[in-house]
């Protein structure tokens, strides 16, 4: 049963059409890699997922519940029902690049703020859920209490990963989780992210990551210029590379 | 509406030879404040980031009163306050210079954008990047050929947009000179707008003149800033 | 004792610039949201008036705002009463200046509001729609907290200028603190010279007061605003 269906989305700016037609299917447990060079749409597609990007065409499930959409006025789609939205937003939740998390309130209130006031759990039992996450995510409690900007970036974006938990999502998004944080800081986030694959959830992780994406994730989706160049299983896309686009794009990483 | 403005059009722009009012008068009054002003604020911005007390407190005070206090307060007491002790009445000279109503505004509008822009200058001084003067000092530079070729004419401008600013706010100012009975724009609206009854006639002829004048300074300062701060614009992406 | 008995009268005036000058911020803090809302605002309806706004009012001086505001109004309720036959009712100079000096500086506030609004990372914004906060609840919870932290200076500001601008509302005869300097002025003008220049000084020395007061309150708001924010090393 597939908990995230995306069908056809097309996204395009201007003249510049940067998604031409993408697609993806997640069953629950499974660990999509998406997987291309810059420009390729990556990030778009991801953004259209939970609609912090306008569509011009496509279908998005959730559960088997469609987002309904409408046209507006400029071609994209908009969103038809607010409340809906709001409660898909709920049940997807999106870990950043640059984290987001908000930098006037402390660790614990960054993780406990969504539960409270979109999912309206009573402040105990939020912050209950948020140290448990805030555990799994190697986080001891002496960071409850202190402020996004006296922390490293992987702590921060571990802080983000644990405020994605504890909204207990059906589908989780990662938009290039590592590409902002130092080298030797990559590692802590990546092998968080992969006890939470061991765990059974479904994630759809964009990323630079090789490593991530042949070890971790159980479906890799190439993208070139918006379209899906070549998907499967790890062991197939990454040995096999039938695509010369993709054959180009490993050949340049390893340089 | 018509008869105002046949009747009181010339005292609006100039007046008359021997006695020219109203725009002419303002802006007068805008440039010799800020040209008295500018010319105290340099020494005082310099004397104001001297890292030795008894320089930099004294402008400190200076600043900090002129700007805490509302102009209307300053002018007041030069053109009201000055005039009425005994030291100024006594002295031949002092007593002939505050009896002039010109002269006190002017010095009030002067002693006032000056601390303002003191401020102003101070704070752009300030900003100069450290390897800036290192380098100078590294080629030999003097302190004052230090200030003169590099310090300065970087922090004015870097000064330029605050400096501005105050050009506008100045402007302004001069508005308050109608209630030292000097003949600005202000006052020939006053008077206008006594003589017809018709207040927003008279008022809103000084406001156009006035927002025309704000304009054009914009104008101006805009132009300043492309040519003059081109070196801080952002480089196009494609 | 050198105030000549004029204590209370100035002490009253002072009371009514501080009631002027808080009055007439509330106005224009409010209309500096409104404003601000309205610039950032896609709609051509709600962004180009609120232009016209903080361009004509910053553009005309203050006192020429004041004056044509207060007299146009007053000479339009007199041909009003006197079409009615009633009699001349007069504008309370109070009222007058709260609602001139507010809607004179919210203009400045909308500028104010617009830049820290603008300056407030978007990531922030996104994460919230993102969890499935309402439009509401990441104005209140995100937006306007971190909006204010950089919104604090210019708001500081302003109010600095409304204060010294009540000054000038003495003009159109409301009894603060200047007008009650120049009422102990005249009123002691027979006992001689000097007079002026000390009256006059104890109306700065009281608005410097004023002024020192507000600056040591800003400071403390910038510290409770600036939560999380790492102060950079001089």
């Amino acid at each position: 049963m597939d908990k995230l269906i995306v069908e056809g989305l097309r996204k395009r700016y201007g003249n510049n059409e940067v998604l031409k037609g993408v697609s993806l299917r997640a069953k629950a447990g499974s660990v999509i890699s998406i997987i291309g060079s810059s420009g390729s749409g990556k990030s778009t597609f991801l953004r259209c997922v939970n609609l912090l990007e306008q569509p011009n065409a496509g279908r998005i499930l959730l559960n088997g519940e469609e987002i309904r959409m409408v046209p507006d006025k400029n071609g994209n789609l908009k969103v038809a029902d607010s409340r809906q939205l709001r409660r898909m937003r709920v049940k997807l939740s999106m870990v950043f690049q640059h984290f987001n998390l908000w930098l006037h309130l402390t660790a614990l209130e960054n993780v406990i703020e969504a539960p409270i006031h979109a999912l309206r759990l009573s402040r105990a039992e939020a912050i209950a859920r948020a140290r448990e996450n805030l555990a799994k995510v190697g986080l001891n409690r002496a960071i409850e209490p202190m402020y996004p900007s006296h922390l490293s970036g992987g702590q921060q974006q571990r802080v983000a990963i644990a405020r994605a938990l504890t909204m207990e999502p059906e589908v989780m998004l990662f938009d290039e989780p590592t590409s902002a944080l130092d080298p030797e800081l990559v590692g802590e986030v990546l092998r968080v992210m992969q006890r939470l694959a061991g765990e059974g959830r479904t994630m759809v992780v964009v990323t630079h990551e090789m490593s991530f994406a042949r070890n971790v994730s159980n479906h890799v989706i190439f993208l070139d210029n918006g379209t899906v160049e070549e998907e499967g299983p790890p062991d197939q896309v990454f040995q096999v590379q039938r695509s010369d686009r993709l054959k180009q794009f490993l050949a340049a990483l390893i340089e | 509406m018509i008869d105002l403005i046949q009747q009181y059009w010339q005292q609006y722009l100039w007046g008359t030879a021997g006695r020219p009012t109203g725009l002419v008068v303002t802006l007068w009054l805008t440039a010799a404040s800020l040209a008295l002003g500018f010319i105290l604020a340099l020494p005082f911005a310099i004397l104001r980031v001297s890292k030795t007390r008894w320089l930099s407190v004294p402008v400190r005070v200076y600043t900090y009163v002129f700007r805490g206090t509302p102009l209307y307060v300053q002018l007041l007491l030069i053109y009201t306050g000055m005039y009425s002790l005994d030291a100024v009445r006594g002295t031949p000279v002092l007593n002939a210079f505050f009896r002039d109503a010109m002269n006190c505004t002017v010095l009030a509008f002067m002693l006032n954008t000056a601390a303002y822009t003191t401020e102003i200058f101070a704070g752009a001084i300030k900003a100069t990047t450290f390897g800036e003067i290192e380098a100078g000092r590294a080629c030999g530079m003097s302190n004052y050929t230090l200030y003169r070729r590099i310090i300065l004419p970087s922090a004015l401008r870097r000064a330029l947009p605050a400096y501005s600013n105050e050009v506008i706010l100045m402007l302004h100012a001069t508005t308050l000179a109608a209630t030292a009975t000097v003949p600005d724009i202000l006052k020939v609206a006053r008077n206008a707008s006594s003589d017809y009854y018709l207040p927003f006639v008279a008022y809103g002829i000084a406001a156009i003149l006035y927002l025309c004048i704000s304009f054009t300074l914009i104008w101006l300062f805009r132009k300043a800033e492309n040519r003059w701060l081109a070196y801080l614009r952002p480089v196009s992406t494609r | 004792m050198f105030l000549e008995g004029y204590g209370p009268q100035l002490w009253d005036g002072t009371l009514e610039t501080i009631q002027l000058a808080l009055l007439s911020l509330a106005l224009a803090f409010v209309l500096g949201l409104i404003g601000a809302a309205a610039k950032l605002s896609r709609n051509p309806w709600f962004s180009v008036p609120a232009n016209v706004y903080t361009t004509l009012i910053r553009g005309v001086p203050d006192l020429v705002l004041m004056l044509l505001l207060f007299y146009s109004f007053q000479d339009l309720l007199n041909r009003i009463t006197d079409a009615f036959n009633q009699p001349q009712f007069d504008i309370d100079p109070f009222i007058a200046g709260v609602c001139v000096l507010g809607f004179i500086y919210g203009a400045y506030f909308t500028e104010t509001f617009r830049g820290a609004v603008l300056a407030v990372p978007a990531g922030q914004l996104e994460a919230g729609a993102a969890y499935g906060l309402t439009g509401h609840q990441i104005f209140r919870r995100i937006l306007f907290p971190q909006m204010m932290r950089f919104a604090l200076p210019g708001i500081s500001n302003n109010w600095q200028v409304i204060l010294k601008a009540t000054a000038l509302v003495s003009i159109i005869g409301l009894h603060e603190v200047v007008k009650a300097a120049q009422d102990a002025i005249t009123g002691t003008s027979s006992k001689g010279a000097s007079h002026a220049f000390i009256f006059l000084s104890v109306a700065g020395l009281i608005y410097l007061a004023l002024t020192s007061l507000s600056n040591l309150v800003f400071l403390l708001l910038e510290r409770r605003y600036s939560l999380g924010v790492r102060q950079s090393e001089l």
